[in-house]
C-alpha cells in the first residue's frame, strides 16, 4: 500500500513549534507510511493560525481517501473550516476537522491510518478521546 | 447608490486608520480577556487591505469587498481572520453593485448571519455579534425611515459595545475565563464599533447617500 492509499493528517497549531512537535510524535508512531504536515503560526511568523498555510498543508498530504485534520484553540478550527472552504469543490467533503486533543488525537488518527482505515474510521478512532 | 471609485478609497483608507489607531487599545482589551493579539491581528488585515486599495477600489463594490474579505482571512491570522473575511466576503455577494438602502440593509443583515454561522456563535456571548446584530437591525428598520440612520446606527454599536461589559463570555478564548470575563469589553466588539463609526463617517459625507435615501 502507498502512502496515497492513506487517510493525509494536518496538524494545525497556534505554535509552529507545537505542530511540528506534534509531526515528530506521529512519526515516531507510522514513520512515513502515512502523509501528515504541519501548519502553526500566523502569517507574520508569531502565534495564530493561517489560512494560506492551512491550506497548501492540506495539499501537500493530500489523498484520494481523504484528510483528517487536528486543531488546537477556538481560532484553529475557524481557520481550518475557512480552508476547506477554500478548496477546490471536488475535495471539500473529504476533508474533516477531528473534535480531539491535538496530540493524542494526531497520534491515533495516524496510527488508523496507518492501518488503512477510512476517514471516518479515522475520525472516529480521534474523536474517543474527546472529552464527554 | 453608486459608490464612486474615491469613496470606496475612502471608506478602505477610514477603516484602516482606525484599526491602526487603536490597535494598541485593541491589543490591551484582549490582553485582558484573550490572548493579546486582536489590534496586532487587526492591523495586519488591514494594512494588507490598504496596501492594495487602489486595486480593491477601482473594482464594482461587489468585488472589492469579497477582494477585501480574503485579504483579512489570509492576513489576520487569527479567529477573527475568518470571522471579520466572512462578514465582508457575504457582503460581497449578497449586495447589488449600486445596492440602494433597503439591498444594503438586507445584504448587511445577511452577512452578520454568515458571522453567526462562521463562529458558531449568537448574541449575548459577549463577541463582535453584540455591535454587529443591533446595526443590521437599525438598519433594517431604518431602511423606510432615513433621515439621521447614520446616528442611530452609530449609536447602536455603541450601545452594543458597552454591553458586553458586563458579560460573561461563552464563546472564543475569553470563556475560558468565565466569570472573570465580566467586566471588561469585548475587544471584538470594540473593533466592530470602530468599523462601524469609520464607514458612517464616510458614507455620512456622501451626496449620493441622500439620493439612495429616497429611491
Amino acid at each position: 500500500m502507498t502512502a496515497n492509499s492513506r487517510v493525509g493528517i494536518v496538524i494545525v497549531s497556534h505554535s509552529a513549534e507545537v505542530a511540528r512537535g506534534t509531526v515528530d510524535m506521529v512519526r515516531q508512531m507510522v514513520g512515513h507510511e502515512v502523509p501528515v504536515a504541519a501548519s502553526g503560526g500566523n502569517p507574520a511568523g508569531g502565534l495564530g493560525t493561517d489560512v494560506a498555510s492551512i491550506i497548501a498543508a492540506i495539499k501537500k498530504v493530500w489523498s484520494p481517501k481523504g484528510v483528517a485534520i487536528l486543531v488546537d484553540l477556538g481560532g484553529a478550527e475557524t481557520n481550518s473550516e475557512m480552508a476547506i472552504e477554500m478548496l477546490p469543490e471536488a475535495w471539500r467533503g473529504k476533508v474533516v476537522i477531528c473534535n480531539a486533543p491535538i496530540v493524542e488525537g494526531a497520534v491515533m488518527a495516524a496510527t488508523e491510518a496507518a492501518g488503512g482505515g477510512t476517514l471516518e474510521q479515522v475520525r472516529a478512532t480521534a474523536e474517543e478521546l474527546a472529552p464527554s | 447608490m453608486k459608490l464612486d471609485n474615491e469613496t470606496k478609497d475612502r471608506l478602505i483608507a477610514a477603516m484602516a486608520e482606525t484599526i491602526a489607531s487603536h490597535s494598541g487599545e485593541l491589543t490591551d482589551l484582549d490582553r485582558a480577556i484573550g490572548d493579546g493579539d486582536h489590534g496586532s491581528n487587526m492591523k495586519r488585515g488591514f494594512d494588507a487591505v490598504l496596501a492594495d486599495r487602489a486595486n480593491l477600489s477601482a473594482k464594482p463594490l461587489p468585488d472589492m469587498l469579497k477582494a477585501l474579505g480574503t485579504h483579512l482571512v489570509m492576513t489576520i491570522g487569527g479567529a477573527s481572520g475568518p470571522l471579520y473575511g466572512t462578514l465582508f466576503m457575504a457582503l460581497g455577494k449578497e449586495i447589488p453593485a449600486e445596492p440602494s438602502l433597503a439591498d444594503a440593509s438586507r445584504a448587511f443583515a445577511a452577512a452578520v448571519n454568515a458571522v453567526k454561522a462562521r463562529g458558531k456563535a449568537t448574541t449575548g456571548e459577549k463577541t463582535m455579534l453584540e455591535v454587529l446584530q443591533p446595526v443590521a437591525d437599525v438598519l433594517q428598520a431604518g431602511a423606510s425611515n432615513p433621515a439621521g440612520l447614520g446616528e442611530r446606527v452609530k449609536a447602536a454599536a455603541d450601545a452594543g459595545l458597552e454591553a458586553t461589559k458586563p458579560m460573561k463570555a461563552s464563546k472564543g478564548r475569553a470563556s475560558f475565563l468565565g466569570e472573570r470575563s465580566i467586566g471588561h469589553l469585548d475587544p471584538g466588539a470594540r473593533s466592530s464599533q470602530l468599523l462601524t463609526h469609520a464607514v458612517i463617517g464616510v458614507l455620512a459625507a456622501q451626496p449620493a447617500l441622500e439620493g439612495a435615501r429616497s429611491s
